[in-house]
């Protein structure tokens, strides 16, 4: 029953929040929506017994890409207005392929449920073991040179951007806390013999 | 259970020597080009050059009579890797050595250069013992991924953003592709392992078929076999040369040893089905790479047309089927190598009032101006065109041998036209060189852009010649210890 409440309550935030995301005016309120979405796919993963999953989606999804999202959203100068003005000439289209997707969904759900492989419960774990665990003891052993390797991809990928995007440029001020504390009074204090009624200047 | 686990681990470790220390050497040389800066550029060069040989040396001394699967069957160690592994490492210190001189003089060293090399050569190493769909994926896209940060390593050239960005988008398609098939490959066969794959490939329908097609298209783009060649010209051309003379190298052979890795262990028994494929990519990779260079004048993109043309030689000896078939892809790439790592060599000799010049009449005269590069050049072209007695001869043929044994003489006779259309433009080549009226003369390159040269040159004439017998014999191990 309680389990039943949480489903309808967080399926329905989401296809609300959903909806949202595309019919709100302001981006960063669109952005927002786009958290909450997802926030209640991590709560149906939750539900499912997939925590793990559930985790991922909230560090990778509202963690890094929605934030990114919003970075994007609010450092950029998007003409909005403009973008939306097309809307009710690809709304057909777009009808189209999401009546598409809607229809080979079902298709496949019918069809999994008619094969009999389909069960209604989640696959249950046997010894009480989380998945976040029972990922981890395969991913830092039987997976480990896969793991190691697919840092290595991203190590490449990090030294990549900075070859193609770091400069050095002459004249940038940067604070140098060794200069700083090096610095004698010497180099910082001139004592000049200044005449009466000139000045400087 | 752990100190099970560590002594397996300590085991595969072992057998991964070559990987570990260029993946160690990558780790350490950030370190300290970070901390001193592009100035250690030429030190670290060295330093990978020595560890590329060093992991040459360890990859050649593991091949082992049987298999081994390291890290649950991830990678398998074997006589195959290990002849693939020792060339490809000695075909990127080569590059280092063309990329010392040349980023030296341009006055654009950048201590980057060798741990990108490093990097990608870890990646091709994975590729060339892989042995699970995961491991072939990952190799793959480490050695890609650093060869697309390569291709736009001048990053004010306009030419070679362009090539990298080419080279990045169409990667990252063909990367799709391969990974589509990947994932059809596991679902109708419940597995990523090869093995295991093998064993159930026979029943797996027309969606393995599927899954299969759509993996060779992938490795073909990174092959550049045609008709998945489109990139390449432009690539060699925007690409700096010394990166240009490694992409035409090291990734080719790699890439050609996957394919056969792939196509001769899990899918052995679908032989039928792909070598109509590869039949295709190979007959038309011939006649694209022979006809299109006909038309070039900018040097590098011939080169390119010509690897494309080469790649169709290696494909049609893995259109075998055969042991003799992918021994004859090993030995034809391992001659195929110091070639086109000796024509880059020259081409980077090309440099005339502080710039680099790439036309093919830039070349004009050269016999009478510096007559030593034009017999090194004339030696290479003549190899590769495949005239006897030079290496480039018995490169092609062994793979004719092993084509008309599989009785494939229709692909056979389009290779032989093919050979004599494109030995017009390596000729052309000869005869501007000799005949024309002489061009102004060059400057003096690099002394180890010179020494590369003559490396390459002795390789092709005479030392691959006498000692054919010796790399027929380890390359015809590799394949029948490798696939049973």
């Amino acid at each position: 029953m309680l389990e039943a409440i949480a489903f309808y309550l967080l399926a329905g935030v989401a296809v609300l929040s959903a909806f949202a995301v595309v019919a709100a005016r302001n981006p960063v309120h669109s952005v927002l929506f786009l958290i909450l979405t997802f926030f209640n796919a991590a709560g149906l993963f939750v539900l499912l017994g997939a925590e793990f999953l559930a985790m991922l989606l909230i560090v990778v999804y509202v963690g890094a890409v929605a934030v990114l999202f919003l970075f994007v959203v609010m450092m950029l100068d998007v003409d909005f207005v403009e973008l939306k003005q097309g809307f009710l000439k690809y709304m057909p289209l777009g009808g189209l392929v999401g009546a598409f997707l809607l229809g080979e969904l079902i298709l496949v759900t019918s069809a999994v449920r008619g094969s009999g492989l389909y069960t209604d419960s989640p696959a249950g774990l046997p010894d009480g073991v989380t998945n976040a665990e029972r990922i981890g003891r395969v991913l830092y052993t039987d997976y480990l040179l896969l793991f190691q390797l697919a840092g290595l991809v991203l190590f490449v990928a990090m030294i990549g951007a900075i070859v193609l995007t770091l400069r050095r440029r002459d004249g940038v001020k940067r604070q140098d806390i060794h200069k700083q504390v090096g610095r004698t009074r010497k180099q910082g204090v001139e004592s000049k013999d200044v005449l009466p009624g000139q000045g400087l200047g | 259970m752990e100190a099970e686990l560590v002594s397996r681990l300590a085991n595969d470790l072992v057998w991964i020597r070559p990987e570990l220390l260029l993946a160690g050497f990558a780790l350490a040389a950030t370190l300290v080009g970070a901390w001193l800066g592009d100035r250690v550029g030429g030190l670290l060069a060295g330093l990978c050059a020595v560890g590329l040989v060093i992991a040459a040396f360890f990859a050649w001394q593991m091949r082992p009579a049987e298999p081994q699967l390291v890290f649950g069957g991830a990678l398998s160690i074997d006589g195959f890797s290990g002849y693939a592994k020792a060339v490809i490492a000695l075909a990127a210190a080569a590059t280092l050595l063309l990329g010392a001189d040349h980023f030296a003089r341009r006055n654009e060293r950048r201590f980057e250069f060798p741990i990108l090399i490093a990097l990608s050569a870890v990646g091709m190493f994975v590729m060339v013992s892989a042995n699970d769909l995961i491991t072939l994926y990952v190799g793959l896209e480490l050695q890609s991924l650093a060869a697309y940060v390569l291709a736009a390593f001048r990053r004010d050239d306009a030419r070679s953003s362009e090539a990298g960005l080419k080279y990045f988008v169409l990667g990252a398609l063909a990367s799709g592709l391969l990974l589509y098939g990947a994932s059809l490959i596991y679902g109708f066969t419940g597995s990523v392992r090869f093995d295991v794959i093998a064993a159930s490939v026979a029943d797996g329908g027309l969606g393995v078929m599927f899954g299969l097609v759509f993996l060779i298209c992938g490795l073909a783009f990174k092959m550049s076999a045609a008709p998945f060649h489109m990139w390449t010209p432009d690539v060699y051309e925007g690409a700096p040369t010394p990166v240009t003379a490694f992409f035409a190298a090291a990734p080719k052979l790699a890439a050609v040893a996957l394919l056969a890795r792939v196509l001769y262990g899990p899918f052995a028994d679908l032989e039928d089905q792909w070598r109509q494929v590869i039949m295709a990519l190979a007959g038309i990779s011939l006649l694209v790479g022979a006809f299109i260079a006909l038309a070039q004048t900018n040097i590098k993109r011939l080169m390119a047309y010509s690897s494309i043309h080469n790649m169709g030689f290696a494909l049609m000896a893995l259109a075998a089927g055969t042991e003799k078939g992918a021994s004859a892809a090993l030995i034809y790439m391992t001659i195929y190598l110091p070639t086109t790592i000796g024509a880059f060599a020259g081409i980077l000799a090309m440099r005339r009032d502080c710039k680099d010049v790439e036309t093919i009449e830039d070349l004009s005269g050269l016999a009478q101006r510096k007559p030593w590069l034009a017999m090194l050049l004339t030696v290479i072209f003549f190899s590769v065109a495949g005239i006897p007695p030079l290496a480039g001869f018995f490169g092609k043929l062994v793979t004719f041998q092993a084509a008309l044994d599989a009785g494939l003489w229709p692909l056979a006779v389009v290779a032989a036209l093919a050979t004599v259309i494109s030995a017009a433009y390596y000729l052309n080549i000869i005869k501007v060189m000799w005949v024309n009226p002489p061009a102004p003369a060059f400057q003096s390159s690099g002394p180890t852009i010179a020494m590369t040269a003559g490396l390459a040159t002795l390789l092709i004439f005479p030392v691959l010649v006498v000692g054919f017998g010796w790399v027929e014999q380890a390359a015809l191990l590799a394949a029948t210890s490798s696939f049973p």
